[in-house]
């Protein structure tokens, strides 16, 4: 594990067992009056936006001001790669700032990687989300809620449902998933899913109905109507009918299995009302959760001695 | 070009002509004015050439020198530097510029450029459409006629994608036996492509550029070129697909040649995991199985030249994100050794072979008549001397180029050209223009 959280994919089981374990422990912090904990006084956390992202940006904002950071957010609309000012500048200008971690959404594959491995800036680099590629933060908070309902990950099922070929999410959640032991089966219409799924740690299916029974975990994807206008699927209807989750498809799930949804959903799309609000949707819980494991990566990533991934909690400020 | 002043005569010593036998070669008046075991003459400039081969001086036929309109990344100037250096002796200007080199005007201007830096021809591309923009036909016959005597034209950057225009522009340069260089990119099959698609490009969550569409408009166009009887070259070919496709064309008697990138003979998209620009290029970075087809279809003759692409780009254009990052990498001074990296250390092809393909090959495409010739008494005297067994480490800060947007910045390789003769001037040696 290095400074940064860039992937998923580069998380042993062992650090992201200790993300998790961590968010345990400071999620009890979100239960106490006052939610707070000395632990990154003085530090500087940039909220670094370049594609809007309320729900995301604050919940590293609350996360890092439960941990006394100084929170900066730079929202830089539209995009870098519009005319206007480059990444690297913006990167130099938060360096100048004396940022000690860099939160960064950004509507280009890559570009917390390219930030990470540019020398333009010191500090870590956490990946919020880049373009069609990984959400890693996004990923753990899903794994903490399953593990909370599931008690562990190890050899549970989760099928992850919708437009995997453009889903960050989906990624993230293949590569940690498979890390903490879960199966993952993607269900998607093929137009879907990406080139080269075959060769991905996990396995796919396009007929929704035939992986319902197995299924611990239902995640379903958000899908963007103009999808439609690509040809990806000819209409909302049709693919409601065959991909969406409705109360039908749910009661077929096995009891004890969740529903997620990285939000915002769409529905009466991917998700009926009836099945959003159902008391087996974990949705709002898993905002919740946002919070406790983004806290965790955070303190994991800055208050180590060598900012590595390695730190212990210090016993008197959470062992509560 | 030195025009009429007098230049010294060199007397290369100990030559392997091709790879083979040493030679000697004596070099007056632009031509090689004998060729013999031990040849001598009073006042000629001698130069050791023992342990060095001589080819005839590469030919370049896709070559991106920026002028008029990108002097930042390239000009005329510093492009045929680069060239000189790399051991050519002749380049095909793309018609890409701001202007766009679409009619004689601009097609002259560039000329007139390269004949007063006088460090290679310069031989400029017209483009087949207008603006590149692929709606009408730009005036080739005008280009063909102007001074600068244009025979390639290619809308290069940008695919003639129109089937009717594609079979027009095909007929059209028979008249004055043109040929045109076609761009394969089906562009509803790339939009917002990023990278070669395949189990990378799903991983990274780039945009994936399919080899189908590269291979589909090749497939259509040998037919179209075999359907008008009309002669298609087809630039920067980066697939399997692409080769099986030209290898059935060629089969069938159409007249058709290929070129291909040292780059696409050496490199995989593996290398996009580092999210680095200075590995994004159009087309893409393919997969070893690409890599190795490709190999094999120059080995064979399919594919029957190595094309540097040359794309100089700005600093500013390279040092950013992946996806805001431009398409392209400078490869005039690293083409000959990225090239026998491929083919000779590989043993696909011999000395001979790479003169064919870098030289001779694309002279007769491009129609030239003093450039890849044989190193015979009379011919031309260009020619470059390469060291075999340099070993150094790519350095794009000593490049005469322009642009420092190398695929191979840090790359160990052996093979160097060491110095470029022009029609009996020395133009490059060890690296510096002279």
């Amino acid at each position: 594990m290095t400074r940064h959280l860039l992937s998923a994919g580069d998380l042993s089981p062992d650090d992201a067992t200790l993300i998790l374990d961590t968010a345990d422990e400071l999620a009890r912090i979100s239960d106490r009056p006052v939610k707070k904990l000395p632990t990154l006084r003085g530090r500087t956390v940039v909220n670094l936006f370049f594609e809007d992202s309320t729900r995301t940006r604050i919940s590293f904002e609350a996360a890092a001001k439960r941990l006394s950071a100084d929170v900066i957010n730079f929202s830089a609309k539209g995009s870098s790669v519009s005319k206007g000012e480059s990444l690297k500048d913006t990167a130099l200008t938060l360096e100048a700032m004396g940022a000690d971690a860099v939160v960064i959404r950004h509507s280009a594959s890559g570009a917390p990687h390219t930030l990470a491995h540019s020398g333009w800036i010191g500090g870590s680099v956490v990946n919020a989300g880049d373009g069609t590629h990984e959400h890693p933060t996004q990923a753990l908070l899903d794994a903490f809620t399953m593990r909370r309902h599931l008690t562990s990950l190890d050899g549970r099922s989760v099928v992850v449902v919708g437009d995997v070929l453009h889903s960050r999410v989906a990624r993230s959640n293949v590569l940690l998933l498979r890390t903490l032991g879960a199966k993952v089966t993607l269900v998607a219409p093929p137009t879907l899913l990406p080139v080269g799924v075959e060769q991905w740690p996990c396995e796919y299916s396009y007929d929704f109905d035939s992986v319902l029974r197995g299924a611990d975990a239902v995640m379903m994807l958000r899908v963007q109507r103009e999808r439609m206008n690509a040809a990806f699927f000819p209409s909302v209807r049709e693919y409601s009918r065959r991909y969406g989750l409705d109360a039908e498809r749910m009661r077929r799930l096995p009891e004890h299995a969740i529903v997620m949804h990285p939000g915002p959903m769409n529905r009466g799309l991917e998700i009926t009302a009836e099945v959003a609000d159902s008391p087996r949707a974990v949705i709002v819980e898993q905002v919740k959760n946002g919070v406790s494991v983004r806290m965790a990566v955070l303190y994991l990533l800055l208050s180590g001695s060598d900012s590595a991934l390695t730190g212990q909690l210090v016993p008197e400020e959470v062992a509560l | 070009m030195s025009g009429g002043e007098r230049q010294p005569r060199f007397l290369i010593k100990g030559a392997s002509i091709l790879g083979k036998e040493p030679a000697d070669l004596l070099l007056s008046d632009g031509v090689i004015a004998e060729v013999g075991k031990s040849v001598s003459a009073a006042g000629a400039e001698e130069v050791d050439a023992f342990g060095l081969i001589a080819l005839p001086g590469l030919v370049d036929l896709h070559t991106h020198l920026r002028e008029p309109g990108r002097e930042d990344a390239e000009t005329v100037a510093s492009g045929s530097a680069a060239a000189a250096v790399g051991g050519y002796t002749a380049v095909h200007a793309m018609a890409n510029t701001e202007p766009v080199a679409d009619t004689a005007g601009v097609v002259e201007q560039v000329w007139h450029l390269g004949r007063r830096t006088g460090l290679c021809d310069v031989y400029p591309v017209g483009a087949v459409t207008v603006g590149l923009a692929g709606q009408e036909l730009a005036e080739l016959g005008a280009m063909a006629e102007s001074a600068a005597q244009v025979t390639v034209f290619s809308d290069d950057g940008h695919c003639v994608s129109d089937a009717v225009l594609m079979r027009r522009a095909l007929e059209y340069v028979k008249a004055f036996d043109g040929v045109v260089a076609q761009h394969a990119q089906e562009p509803r099959l790339t939009e917002g492509a990023q990278m070669n698609e395949g189990p990378v490009s799903g991983v990274l969550g780039l945009g994936g550029w399919p080899a189908v569409a590269e291979e589909s408009i090749i497939a259509r166009d040998v037919l179209l070129a075999g359907h008008v009887g009309s002669r298609l070259h087809v630039c920067h070919v980066s697939t399997a697909g692409s080769v099986e496709i030209l290898r059935w064309a060629k089969g069938k008697g159409i007249a058709v040649s290929a070129e291909v990138t040292p780059h696409h003979l050496l490199l995989t998209d593996e290398m996009v995991r580092t999210y680095d620009p200075r590995y994004k290029v159009n087309p893409p970075l393919r997969t070893q199985e690409d890599v190795d087809a490709l190999r094999q279809g120059l080995a064979d003759g399919v594919i029957d030249a190595i094309a540097t692409d040359h794309a100089p780009h700005s600093l500013e254009d390279k040092d950013c994100e992946w996806e805001a990052a431009a398409m392209g990498m400078v490869g005039l001074e690293t083409a000959l050794a990225a090239a026998a990296c491929a083919m000779i250390e590989s043993e696909l092809l011999d000395w001979a072979g790479l003169a064919d393909r870098m030289s001779v090959r694309p002279a007769q495409i491009g129609r030239l008549t003093d450039q890849g010739r044989p190193l015979d008494a009379g011919e031309p005297a260009n020619l470059v001397l390469i060291d075999p067994r340099a070993r150094y480490v790519v350095d794009p800060t000593e490049f005469a180029s322009r642009s420092r947007n190398s695929s191979f910045v840090g790359t160990e390789f052996r093979a160097r050209p060491v110095a470029t003769f022009l029609r009996g001037s020395l133009t490059a040696q060890d690296g510096k223009v002279c």
